[in-house]
């Protein structure tokens, strides 16, 4: 679902990672010594704090709209004109939403799902990526521009055959067609990896395969811990693009027990309509809040991760 | 790694055989020629099934009739001519081009604004969280709350209605402001991404370059136009090129938001189309047949911005 980089040269990644573990560092960007006019700075410094401040307030407020929302009951809901805060606060929604639609199910489903679509995806990938980067083989050019090309069909192109395809597979209502496609055909991911090995230098394999180490042995021991890094980043990446996928899923599966967190959402809402969208509300924040609190904590390293990739998980 | 980088190894070894021994060299090459061909083969065979053979399959599909029941019949272009005609597809090109035509230009003016204010800053940790935010949660939710936000006792409105005294308007029912509804979420939900990036583009750029410029006398305002922002200017032409084909393949807050793509198909996308003829009326050939028109707007689309390239977008000399 993507193009290649424009004039990407081989080991821009390693630079583009480098510099972007500062996003988030405070204090590290550019400042000139002793530059006039602190005062004017401080000034301006300040302006910039207030209005980034409300223009992000404004940015969460939906979230913090619906969580409010989700602890108001039907009676408030229903009264003209809506007070902001709930009153009185009730957890009742919480526990319609969790006892209504089974969400522990859909939350074990999208994670078992994820994990095995990233350990899929971060071998195959490195795989493929250290054999463009390193080892001479006929038609590897060849290959790596068909990788290249196929980048550039998007997958709703395909999204008919595809389902065509999952049928005669006997994978339709099944897991397997959003996990073996995810994991054996992301040419992204190839080529992320690919350029993450080139930034390696070709030094710390060399004296290996001097020392009569195989390729495998080269690859496994000396390459992937030191790709670590970009496994991370791409990690990142591939969890929040599986997490957050919804065609795909809403295509391909039909059974509840089998619903990942986005579909069993939007069936849910299907389902208890918009009357009681306090009800909707609180379903909404069962099943972003958990995403928040693990961005919040892992924050770093998922903002590095976008900033280095150039384009997130779409 | 070629053989000639490796000079010390003994052709006795199992390594990397000297230059000096031709014939194990070559025996190591094949063995290690195969190495390639494993390590790729996962992801070559995985492409081939679930990438290219749906594509050929869709190319083939384009041309027949089916519904998956009855045999395939062939039907030439009359699928192109069928979707080419019918107004249905007409609005949901016109709606998505209008999409993307609205949200990619505000949605990175507003990110290169935010990242710009945000590099001037030495804290920015709760900024870039309160921005990434909606990056992180799942378009579904994202449309859920909307939606709810977009109701006419909703604060949206009711804003609205009482600065210009007039009824509430009633975003989702109405065609024109559904339209705008669609792009908001849009705007929104994607801003964070490109405001990370643009801030990390910026970091890229090296003081001494600002330096320079500074001492030369250049203020705030010159320092963004002929400085910051044409040194930005790749990592811009690519986020465009990202955000424009992302565009053209609405669907999720269309198919929630407004409940699919209402009020009366206004805003009906290209995607939503391909998956409303596809499942909901298993008119697989005909639906093929929009798949690939898809595709080729979005190759033309791409095409086009690369010819823009040429034009807006400068490299820095000797920079990554």
């Amino acid at each position: 679902m993507s193009t290649p980089k424009p004039r990407l040269t081989d080991g821009t990644l390693a630079a583009a990672t480098d510099s972007t573990r500062a996003l988030t560092a405070p204090g590290t960007s550019f400042r000139p010594h002793a530059r006039p006019g602190r005062t004017k700075r401080r000034v301006t410094a300040t302006i910039l704090h207030v209005v980034l401040l409300l223009a992000g307030l404004a940015m969460v407020y939906p979230f913090v709209w619906m969580l409010v929302t989700a602890f108001k009951g039907l009676p408030q809901l229903l009264n003209q004109p809506l007070s902001f805060w709930p009153n009185p606060w009730q957890p009742q929604n919480f526990i319609d939403a969790w006892n209504d639609a089974p969400f522990g199910q859909a939350y074990a489903n999208s994670i078992y799902i994820a994990i095995l679509v990233v350990i899929g995806t971060l071998i195959t990938a490195s795989m493929a990526g250290y054999a463009f980067a390193r080892i001479k083989f006929r038609g590897s050019r060849v290959m790596f521009v068909m990788f290249l090309a196929t980048q550039m069909i998007p997958m709703q192109v395909t999204l008919i055959p595809f389902y065509l395809l999952m049928a005669k597979f006997g994978w339709v209502d099944s897991h397997l067609s959003l996990i073996v496609p995810a994991a054996l055909a992301n040419p992204f991911a190839v080529f992320l990896m690919r350029q993450f090995v080139l930034s390696l230098p070709k030094e710390l394999e060399e004296a290996a395969l001097v020392d009569g180490a195989g390729r495998w042995r080269v690859f496994w021991s000396i390459v992937l811990p030191n790709l670590r890094p970009g496994l991370g980043a791409l990690a990142i990446i591939v969890a929040l693009g599986t997490w957050n996928n919804f065609l795909l899923p809403l295509v391909m599966l039909n059974s509840q027990n089998l619903f990942t967190v986005p579909l069993l959402l939007q069936s849910f809402q299907g389902q208890f309509g918009s009357i009681n969208y306090g009800l909707i509300m609180a379903a909404s924040a069962v099943a972003t809040i958990p995403m928040l609190v693990a961005f919040v904590i892992g924050q770093r390293q998922i903002l590095n991760s976008m900033a280095a990739s150039g384009l997130g998980g779409r | 790694m070629t053989g000639s980088s490796v000079g010390i190894a003994d052709a006795a070894m199992t390594g990397v055989p000297a230059p000096g021994a031709p014939r194990a060299e070559a025996a190591w090459r094949r063995r290690d020629r195969r190495w390639g061909y494993v390590f790729v083969a996962p992801q070559m065979i995985g492409m081939g099934v679930f990438v290219l053979v749906p594509f050929i399959a869709a190319l083939v599909l384009a041309f027949a009739q089916w519904d998956g029941l009855t045999p395939l019949s062939w039907v030439g272009f009359d699928n192109f001519k069928t979707e080419l005609t019918d107004p249905l597809f007409g609005r949901a090109l016109v709606n998505t081009m209008l999409i993307a035509v609205v949200t990619v230009p505000i949605g990175l003016g507003l990110a290169v604004i935010v990242a710009v204010a945000l590099e001037r800053l030495k804290t920015r940790t709760l900024y870039l969280a309160l921005f990434f935010a909606p990056v992180i949660t799942s378009s579904i939710a994202v449309a859920m709350i909307w939606q709810q936000l977009f109701r006419t006792d909703g604060i949206i409105s009711r804003t609205i209605a009482a600065a210009f005294h007039v009824p509430a308007p009633d975003w989702l029912a109405d065609p024109h402001l559904a339209l705008i509804a669609v792009c908001i979420v849009t705007i929104w939900s994607s801003l964070g991404l490109n405001v990370v990036i643009f801030l990390a583009g910026l970091q890229n750029i090296s003081p001494s370059v600002i330096e320079a410029a500074r001492i030369d006398g250049a203020g705030a305002v010159a320092l963004f136009f002929r400085i910051r922002l044409p040194l930005l200017s790749p990592v811009i032409f690519f986020s465009s090129i990202i955000a424009f084909i992302s565009s053209l393949q609405t669907f999720d807050i269309v198919f929630v938001l407004v409940a699919n793509a209402g009020p009366d198909n206004a805003t009906r996308t290209i995607v939503y189309h391909i998956y409303d003829l596809g499942f909901g009326k298993t008119q697989f050939g005909v639906a093929s047949a929009a798949s690939i028109l898809l595709l080729i707007l979005t190759l033309v689309i791409t095409a086009i911005q690369f010819g823009f390239q040429k034009r807006f977008v400068h490299y820095e000399e000797g920079a990554a």
